[in-house]
């Protein structure tokens, strides 16, 4: 059983107890554990299931390689599910629970024994579950969803917040560790500014369990000082607990850093994501162990060698009481050493080389160690728990030579360099035959904008396995880095280091060599996935040969490890599968992140209120104290209508529509867009945008425009209006002002950029106030300080000047057909405006009017609404629009478009007015118009759709508008709309114009 | 064929299954062939499948450069649905679905179709309208949707949150038969059941040039040697304007890379596919338990398969907002596929100006739903020579008369 030692364990502080719980038992650790070694200190040597048999697992690893001891954490608004427990700090008052099990974890119905998993190989699914054909929606899908997938779903909203960091560097560090922290001190005394960052809470890495010597003294103490120097330089930022999660192009990378995992009593964010801009990255992020194929080697008890030592070093905790360690090098060595120097005992050291000679396995012969070379694991035993492992020959079929009792292995395949970060933006590998690894290409880096490499492997990460190697490859990189910025390093003035040498090791991917398909059915590759060497080995029998086919087919390496332990073992497999070499064979892509990270940190601050704010209009806060039933309108929220207490939506709408009609309506028009355009081209620009001719209106007046895309589809629409000369106000619709400002600035800066244009949006510059109906006049009459009378302001012209005191500018446009007035003020004095207006218009009858009556009224007159009469494909002659197209202009923006065969077709859709056959029946928005017999293909044939459709309280029927095919040349026609089954509303084609054709209303 | 089945993996239990054969032949390519088609994606190896099958042409290659599936059909988030609004889109997109109905039994290979139903979320007065025009079109075409009010929606998911501060769900398109499907069975399913009429799919064989005679296609160069045809398709998404380029035309398309992720896996929390496009994010449930989230395409033409983190930001803030729960699931993997976008967001199918080169492309951001249908009509138009009633609005010449087919009223930008 595992156990907390008396002695050992530097990164625990045994002053400091803490409590925890694991599923529900009360269990204790110390200061400085994670959570998987405190789970180890108790015994608790099974935590969870796997993914597809629901498997028994134990902790493997000691990193975020993990792939087995995925737990939820916390509870509630702080209920995290598939967290590692490798990479989880212990803190007082942890809840874990174990996953992907029912009803508990010693005893899970969901467990599918050794005879039945016979029946589950590889992409089973893809042969069976198809008869009858409803069962698999209703039936086996059912049970594949409910038995897969592992954590629980949280519940409840995240308690916590998240934030980012916008950071640049000239050169980036990842990996804390030896490597790492030689990179930096040179680049450091560059004077380049230099990112230094680790994943876990401690600096060092390996090298710290590892014995390693540097400079003379002991890798720990060397760290220390190596930190204190980096820390006194003020060019060099070092941040623990931040992890790579990510390179991008050109020198784009991501820092995900944990700031209150750890300690959740620390208040503000839980993480933060660094986004990095690096002139240079240095990847020091060292090596993951490989586990060793061997038939039971997914039991609980079965661990990585590397971890084994990790766990006695640094926390003190020991896997088992007899630990057997199997290699292929001289690596785990060290393991089995640290074990007996402990006072732990280790039945055997099965080492797969046929002799083993190096300083290490001669150190453990001599300590009194037995080793078995040219031996291998036959098959571990065990259920819950690691019994013993049979010995048989490396070289055989498994004939067992000795069964050897144990109640924990330590296995070691080699180690494979992390080369995630160096491969996610195009960085290429070689295979090392001689190490039996892929490593980074130096020649074939990702590259940037400029062609030059932009990422540096270094130490363990670019395939050097050795301490003093490690060293020198850290300085070299660094020192090519700060070259590559055109500063100045000396790779000379660095560290060096001692460890003890290592012998070759010898690739092994089954074990033993000859493993027929009863042991291979029980050799795990994918630990959480449950893929076994037989599933790779049938994908390529049945010629999923691409590795990529081999992944997808068997699942290897879509776990949530991302085959960080398997990929290589699987690789290598399928490789001997199809007789050919591993790097034939090649690697699956590499893609972020490098460890899973939270969806809470990528969205940052950026939820509820802030995901994207409001905008609103100066008159917002008077609008929702006096009855505003809001709807949301682009980024903004507009009134749809003022609803009076007792009054329903539907009756304000039409008592705003009334009043505005009869006497006067106030509206508040301010979300509207307004872009100044300005400059010596500004009307040679404005006649490439609009349909019209901009360049010829007057200094005064106001004209309404249409802007169409290249395609000749109308986007937008709006009145422009010649401030002075050389400047115009373009006003777009309330959707429109970013769009269509960006759209200005696509063309001048693309096309254009020769053209003396600028733009500018002042949309929330102003407040735009409608004062809208017969009595208008009257009202800014009262407000006094203009003259608006008919001929000082006719119909589309506008007046600077004075209005009730306020600088204002006055336009007299209408929306509605009434006689109407728009005041722009500025922002800040727009409720003072509002106010006057509205003591002012008090003796007029004066009322606001939301969205609604603003639909209603434009409807009546037959006004087109963006979006509502147009949808990307209609263009300004199917809307009776073809009187704003200049004639005159050489050239705009969708005038060759529009000059297309299909553009021209008297038989495309074109805008028609409709009246209802019983004009108190409305017909429903979007309402389709069918004539004749059904299509050949069944369907209906479908001639419009109804626009715009509303009840006209001033007319006392029904109006809608519509795109109806041909509709220019149906007028009296009588169309067919079938709303729903069985029911059809027949409408008579008429002029979209119900009201005031003459436009004496607005002219008055 | 041996055929699939569950007696047929009790039988080779027995045998720890070592007798299992190949899913597709692994041919050295002929001299020549009837017809050749590009590309071995859904698409590619849809066509040539219903090549033989339909039109009993048999003598047929498909050509990949990669493996097969390797492309888009391999990396897209699986959502197969046909509420479009326009009558010629949703004409094939709901052929495609409906042929997806019975994929697994027509080639005998489990392509997990699940048609748990799609979510269309309106979340602004003008998508509630753009949803029932919809709703309004679907009904008179035949294709099963209905308009639904947010609390049915909020049945349908439970995890969703109604009334956000931002952007409140005001209700949504629903379409009870859309759904999802395995995307790697679909390219896997087609391969073996082509292999088995005889047709050679040809894998690492990249094409270097399009021969021509006289005007009409005479073959194509490779890695693998020069194979000769009759008729020539290419149906090679992301890297259309690349073999058009060969065979000595433009496309007006645009090559750009498309977003997506998944989470880590967790147990059963959404059943239904959600597609918000105000806030622009979708969203389903694999059966592994992963959550499978599409973004937006980049901004800029790009031919390298790479995630970019711009987008997932964007859709990832979108998706909290709508399903605050996921905030603490962690995001596992991040990847881009490269799509064809036509100025109309919608595909090409047909004559190309090379006499008997057909295209089939330009699919955007949503190719993979009609993987069948897009087959069905390609083959078809090989065979006569003309395009059938599917590919017919769908030419390249639609860009030159000005005839487009523009889905974004409905759908947004995402498919």
């Amino acid at each position: 059983m595992s156990a907390r030692l008396a002695r050992h364990g530097r990164l625990i502080d045994r002053r400091k107890p803490l409590q925890f719980t694991f599923n529900g038992r009360h269990l204790h650790g110390y200061q400085g554990d994670t959570l998987a070694s405190a789970l180890l200190a108790n015994g608790q040597t099974l935590v969870g299931r796997s993914f597809k048999y629901h498997r028994p697992r134990g902790i493997v690893a000691a990193g975020p390689e993990e792939p087995n001891a995925l737990v939820g954490l916390g509870k509630g608004a702080g209920f995290e599910p598939n967290q590692r427990a490798t990479t989880t700090e212990l803190f007082d008052g942890l809840i874990a629970e174990s996953q992907n099990h029912w009803p508990s974890l010693e005893f899970d119905l969901g467990a599918v024994n050794k005879a039945m998993a016979r029946f589950f190989p590889a992409g089973f699914y893809y042969k069976t579950f198809m008869f009858p054909r409803a069962a698999w929606e209703h039936l086996f899908e059912p049970i594949v969803r409910g038995a897969a997938g592992l954590g629980r779903v949280p519940q409840e909203k995240d308690k916590d917040t998240y934030e980012y960091f916008y950071h640049t560097t000239d050169i980036l560090i990842v990996g804390g560790g030896i490597a790492g922290l030689q990179a930096a001190e040179i680049a450091g005394k560059s004077g380049l500014r230099v990112l230094l960052i680790e994943q876990t809470p401690d600096w060092g890495g390996r090298a710290m369990v590892d014995g390693v010597q540097i400079n003379g003294i002991g890798a720990a103490d060397w760290v220390e000082k190596a930190l204190a120097r980096l820390r006194a330089m003020p060019n060099v930022i070092l941040r623990s607990r931040m992890m790579g999660a990510g390179v991008y192009d050109h020198g784009y990378a991501l820092g995900y850093e944990r700031l209150s995992d750890h300690d959740p009593k620390i208040p503000g964010p839980r993480h933060r994501l660094w986004r990095i801009r690096a002139r240079r990255i240095i990847t020091a992020t060292g090596a993951i162990e490989r586990p060793l194929s061997f038939a039971g080697n997914d039991i609980p008890g079965v661990m990585l060698a590397g971890a084994v030592r990790d766990y006695l070093e640094n926390y003190g905790v020991s896997p088992g009481e007899l630990t057997l360690v199997v290699t292929n090098n001289d690596n785990a060595y060290l393991s089995a050493i640290a074990l007996h120097e402990a006072g732990l005992t280790v039945p055997a050291i099965i080492d797969a080389r046929p002799e083993a000679t190096g300083a290490l396995p001669q150190k453990a012969r001599a300590l009194g160690l037995r080793v078995e070379t040219g031996c291998a694991i036959g098959t571990v035993h065990g259920g819950k728990r690691v019994t013993s492992v049979t010995l048989c020959n490396q070289a055989g079929s498994g004939a067992i030579l000795d069964e050897i009792p144990c109640d924990a292995v330590a296995m070691s395949g080699g180690w494979s360099p992390v080369v995630h970060l160096w491969s996610h933006c195009g960085g290429k590998l070689r295979w090392d035959a001689d190490q039996a690894m892929f490593r980074p290409d130096p020649a074939r880096p990702p590259r940037g904008a400029n062609g030059a490499g932009f990422v540096i492997a270094a130490g363990t990460a670019n395939g050097h396995l050795a301490a003093e190697a490690v060293m020198e490859d850290a300085a070299e990189a660094a020192a090519a880095a700060v070259r590559a910025l055109g500063a100045k390093a000396d790779p000379a003035k660095r560290a060096t280091a001692r460890s003890m040498p290592e012998m070759p090791i010898l690739p092994v991917w089954s074990m033993p060599a000859n493993a027929g398909p009863k042991l291979r059915m029980k050799t795990w590759l994918d630990f959480q996935n449950d893929v076994k060497v037989s599933d790779v080995r049938l994908a390529a029998q049945e010629g999923y040969e691409s590795v990529e086919h081999t992944k997808r087919y068997t699942t290897l390496g879509m776990a949530s490890d991302q085959g960080k332990l398997s990929n290589i073992n699987g690789l290598a497999v399928l490789a001997d599968s199809l007789s050919r070499d591993i790097p034939q064979v090649g690697t699956t892509t590499f893609r972020p992140p490098y460890h899973p990270i939270s969806f809470g940190a990528i969205a940052g601050e950026a939820r509820g209120p802030l995901f994207k704010p409001l905008r609103k209009s100066p008159i917002h806060d008077w609008l929702d104290a006096n009855g505003a039933h809001w709807e949301p309108v682009a980024d903004w929220r507009r009134p749809y209508c003022l609803r009076r207490s007792g009054e329903t939506v539907k009756e304000a709408v039409t008592r705003e529509i009334l009043n505005t009609r009869q006497n006067v309506g106030l509206l508040d028009a301010s979300t509207l867009g307004k872009i100044i355009v300005k400059g010596p081209d500004a009307g040679r620009f404005l006649d490439m945008l609009y349909t019209n001719m901009m360049s010829s209106l007057k200094v005064g007046r106001c004209r309404y425009g249409l802007m169409c895309n290249e395609n000749g589809f109308l986007i937008d629409d709006g009145v422009v209006v010649r401030l002075s000369d050389d400047t115009f106000l373009c006003h777009t619709t309330s959707g429109g002002s970013d769009r269509i400002h960006a759209w200005m600035e696509e063309w001048l800066q693309t096309e254009w950029w020769d053209w003396q244009v600028y733009t500018a949006n002042v949309t929330e510059q102003f407040a735009q106030i409608g004062i809208v109906g017969p009595k208008a006049r009257s009202v800014l009459e009262a407000l006094g300080g203009m003259d608006v009378s008919r001929e000082a302001l006719p119909f589309m012209a506008f007046q600077e000047g004075q209005i009730a005191g306020i600088r204002a500018r006055v336009y007299r446009i209408s929306f509605s057909g009434e006689l109407s007035y728009e005041i722009a003020v500025p922002a800040a004095l727009g409720q003072a405006f509002w106010n006057k207006a509205l003591a002012a218009g008090g003796d007029f009858g004066m009322q606001p009017y939301g969205t609604e009556a603003l639909h209603v009224m434009r409807a009546e007159k037959g006004f087109i609404m963006i979006g509502d009469e147009t949808d990307g494909t209609v263009i300004p002659q199917d809307l009776n629009l073809g009187w704003a197209i200049s004639r005159k202009k050489d050239d705009f923006l969708g005038k060759r478009a529009q000059q297309r065969p299909h553009m021209v077709d008297p038989n495309r859709k074109q805008l028609v007015g409709l009246l209802t056959e019983d004009p108190q029946v409305v017909l429903p928005d979007a309402a389709h118009a069918v004539e004749g017999p059904k299509r050949a293909n069944g369907m209906e044939n479908i001639i419009g759709h109804v626009t715009s459709s509303y009840y006209s309280p001033t007319l006392g029927h029904s109006i809608a508008m519509a795109l109806i095919k041909g509709g220019s040349r149906r007028m009296g026609e009588t169309l067919r709309f079938p709303v729903a089954d069985g029911v059809v509303i027949r409408a008579q084609v008429v002029d979209p114009v119900f009201l005031d054709k003459e436009g004496e209303r607005q002219n008055v | 064929m041996r055929r699939y089945s569950a007696f047929a993996i009790a039988r080779e239990a027995a045998r720890y299954h070592t007798g299992w054969g190949r899913a597709w032949r692994n041919p050295t390519p002929k001299k020549s062939y009837d017809i050749v088609i590009i590309g071995a994606g859904g698409h590619g190896l849809a066509t040539a499948y219903y090549l033989g099958k339909n039109h009993g042409l048999k003598n047929v290659a498909v050509v990949e450069k990669g493996w097969l599936g390797g492309g888009n059909t391999g990396r897209n988030t699986t959502i197969i649905r046909s509420n479009y609004l326009q009558d010629e889109s949703a004409a094939i997109y709901e052929k495609a679905r409906s042929l997806y109905e019975s994929l697994s039994q027509d080639l005998n290979y489990n392509v997990m179709f699940s048609p748990r139903g799609v979510l269309m979320l309106a979340q602004t007065e003008h998508e509630i309208r753009g949803y029932k025009r919809t709703e309004h079109a679907n009904r008179l075409q035949g294709v099963e949707t209905r308009f639904i009010g947010p609390k049915e929606v909020k049945r349908l998911v439970p995890i969703i949150e109604i009334s956000g501060p931002r952007y409140p769900v005001l209700g949504a398109l629903w379409q009870p038969r859309g759904g999802t499907a395995r995307h790697d069975a679909v390219a896997w399913g087609y391969a073996r059941a082509c292999s088995d009429m005889g047709i050679d799919i040809i894998q690492q064989c990249e094409v270097t040039a399009i021969r021509q005679k006289n005007g009409a296609v005479s073959g194509i160069e490779t890695t693998k040697g020069e194979i000769s045809c009759n008729k020539l398709g290419l149906v090679v998404a992301g890297n259309s304007g690349v073999l058009a380029e060969m065979a000595g035309f433009r496309l007006p398309i645009e090559s750009v890379a498309l977003q997506a992720l998944v989470s880590e896996p967790i147990k059963p929390a959404i059943n239904v596919v959600v597609m918000a496009n105000t806030v622009h994010g979708y969203i389903s449930q694999s059966d592994k338990g992963e959550l499978v989230i599409g973004g937006g395409a980049d901004g800029f033409n790009n031919y390298t398969q790479r995630g970019s983190f711009h987008h997932i930001e964007e859709t990832v803030r979108a998706l909290i907002e709508t399903f605050p729960i996921i905030s603490r699931l962690k995001m596992l993997r991040q990847w881009g596929g490269i799509v064809d976008m036509t100025g109309d967001r919608s595909p090409i199918i047909g004559r190309t100006p090379l006499e008997n080169c057909f295209i089939d492309c330009g699919w955007g951001t949503g190719g993979f739903k009609a993987i069948p249908g897009s087959g069905w009509s390609m083959a078809a138009t090989m065979a006569r020579g003309e395009p059938d009633e599917f590919a017919a609005a769908f030419g390249m010449e639609r860009f030159i008369e000005g005839r487009f087919i523009d889905e974004s009223v409905a759908a947004g930008v995402a498919h």
